[in-house]
């Protein structure tokens, strides 16, 4: 066993896996953690806390997975290469595998101009990818990056994110198995509303033999109204809201459109539940976790196997 | 070469306001090229301050001079005189320019003109673009030529990253993604091999991070010893044994 997290061993049981996620609150209020984690528990097999995300100011994802820990609740810490130099990183890496996390998903990040403080200085010392290799070798080489031996080594189910609708299409797959490479365990895709466009993608990985050496989670996310559809579509890159889409949330009478949009979500689940070397789900449903019980139940995907 | 921006002229009147006799010195190399800070630059400059300061009601004594290079101590002598002459001298070199005449002229105020922006080209009339970060320890052999350190908004090694969209990067239409142009330069060139290499974590001592640096080549000091030895070397060796790189 590489790593001993509940997700680990859910997935390598063949049991098609959930996961949540969990923003944290622009405060701190640990209420706020409690609150969304009690919503989520019981639903999901563990539950991602995102690293200041889109570059926003947010209680650390270290902190907050420690409390979700102290819940019963397994969280899959995410870190960005934005904010931490390889020191911090491994630092702190191992301070919360000390506080209980057992997954992390090695991210990127998105750029500081997003965020509240876009005067600020960007470190990526290392990237994702070179994320992923550090952390593999601190677990199964006991190394530091520096090649130092470590004492007890943190044993993380190491994860990464992969994004099938971003350019250059025909790489996108190459670069998972760069990540596969480097020591992903498992994968968490960038939300999936162009079910064409992804199945296309895994062809590509099946070809290239990768869902036989990482997990892929599909992510997947209820649209809250015909607005956010638009926004999605139109301003986010990296995102692929097909019209078909934004216009099935517009059809929707207004009082319907939430339930709509979890209907869209669920149909999403079921289509890529069909598809070859798909090993779960991934729900985002960041300031609606409320959507989650709903789209568990009507996915057929309750209850959670209980390890 | 280096790229500058000359500041905001109510920024440089603010710079200068507590003086009289103001020297603007220009640089006729990187700044000249770029049209921030060579003699045509100085002129413009010059008149236009006159002219301000003069409808302010607090006319000044502006005077102008332009070497070929501030960077370098032997240039900077041509203007030695003017520079005493003068309550202070805004300089509209590089940071450089202006720190080789703090250094050569340490009584006087030295004040910077220009915004030293990058390292870079002119791309077509009027556009520059950065393309070199100075790292310290070039990859552009494995990136088909295209700097992934100055040219990707995360300096990624392995990318490109999810934000990468229709040939842009996320954080602006106007940013082309590096990644994506490299992913397309090795495709021409055969070599997308290249890409399917995990780049290890980069050694930044090299670079900014392993403080400020200095390049010493024992075979070009005057006061090294066995010169007859080094002129018997050829150009590699000189590049590559000849030379250390080490902190200050």
């Amino acid at each position: 066993m590489k790593a001993e997290s509940i997700l680990s061993k859910i997935l390598e049981s063949g049991a098609f896996a959930v996961t949540g996620e969990l923003g944290p609150p622009k405060s701190a209020d640990a209420e706020v953690i409690k609150r969304k984690a009690a919503i989520l528990k019981g639903y999901v097999d563990a539950v991602n806390i995102t690293d200041n995300q889109t570059s926003i100011v947010r209680m650390s994802s270290i902190a907050s997975g420690a409390i979700l820990v102290q819940l019963g609740l397994e969280p899959i810490i995410q870190m960005t290469c934005r904010d931490r130099n390889r020191i911090a990183m491994q630092s702190d890496l191992l301070g919360a595998y000390a506080l209980g996390a057992r997954n992390l998903l090695c991210l990127t990040g998105d750029h500081q101009v997003f965020g509240n403080h876009p005067q600020a200085k960007n470190v990526f010392d290392l990237d994702s990818i070179q994320l992923v290799q550090m952390m593999r070798a601190m677990r199964d080489e006991k190394k530091f990056q520096c090649g130092e031996d470590i004492a007890l080594e943190p044993r993380f189910f190491l994860g990464a994110a992969e994004n099938p609708f971003a350019d250059p299409f025909d790489f996108r797959a190459l670069r998972l198995a760069k990540k596969v490479k480097a020591g992903a365990d498992f994968i968490q895709t960038q939300i999936i509303y162009n079910v064409p466009k992804f199945v296309e993608w895994m062809k590509m990985v099946r070809e290239l033999g990768l869902h036989q050496q990482v997990k892929i989670l599909a992510g997947v996310s209820p649209l809250k109204s015909p607005a956010v559809a638009r926004y999605m579509r139109d301003k986010v890159p990296g995102m692929d809201v097909p019209d078909e889409i934004v216009e099935r949330m517009e059809r929707a009478p207004k009082e319907e459109r939430k339930a709509q949009g979890i209907q869209i979500c669920v149909d999403v689940i079921n289509q890529v539940r069909e598809i070859q070397g798909v090993a779960g789900v991934h729900i985002m449903a960041v300031e609606w976790e409320e959507a989650v019980p709903e789209i568990t139940k009507k996915a057929g995907l309750l209850p959670r196997p209980a390890f | 070469m280096i790229i500058a921006q000359q500041k905001p002229l109510e920024e440089i009147k603010g710079l200068l306001a507590n003086y009289q006799r103001v020297l603007i010195a220009g640089c006729g190399t990187c700044v000249t090229v770029c049209f921030a800070g060579g003699e045509k630059e100085v002129g413009i400059l010059a008149s236009s301050l006159r002219m301000a300061f003069q409808v302010d009601g607090d006319p000044k004594d502006i005077r102008e001079a332009t070497v070929q290079r501030q960077c370098e101590w032997e240039y900077i002598e041509a203007i030695a005189e003017q520079v005493q002459q003068a309550d202070v001298v805004l300089s509209l070199a590089c940071g450089i320019g202006v720190q080789t005449m703090a250094e050569r002229f340490r009584g006087k105020r030295l004040l910077p003109g220009l915004n030293t922006a990058f390292l870079g080209y002119p791309v077509e009339q009027g556009v520059w673009k950065e393309n070199c970060a100075a790292c310290g320890n070039c990859v552009l052999d494995k990136t088909g030529g295209i700097c992934p350190i100055a040219r990707c908004s995360k300096s990624l090694l392995n990318g490109p990253c999810g934000g990468s969209h229709d040939g842009k990067c996320e954080i602006s239409d106007d940013v082309e993604c590096a990644w994506d142009q490299i992913y397309q330069r090795l495709k021409e060139l055969g070599l997308l091999d290249n890409m399917l290499e995990i780049m290890p974590p980069k050694d930044w001592s090299t670079g900014r991070a392993g403080g400020p640096k200095r390049i010493v080549r024992e075979d070009l000091r005057p006061l090294s010893m066995g010169a007859g030895e080094h002129l018997s070397m050829g150009a590699d060796e000189q590049g590559s044994e000849g030379s250390t790189l080490a902190p200050l």
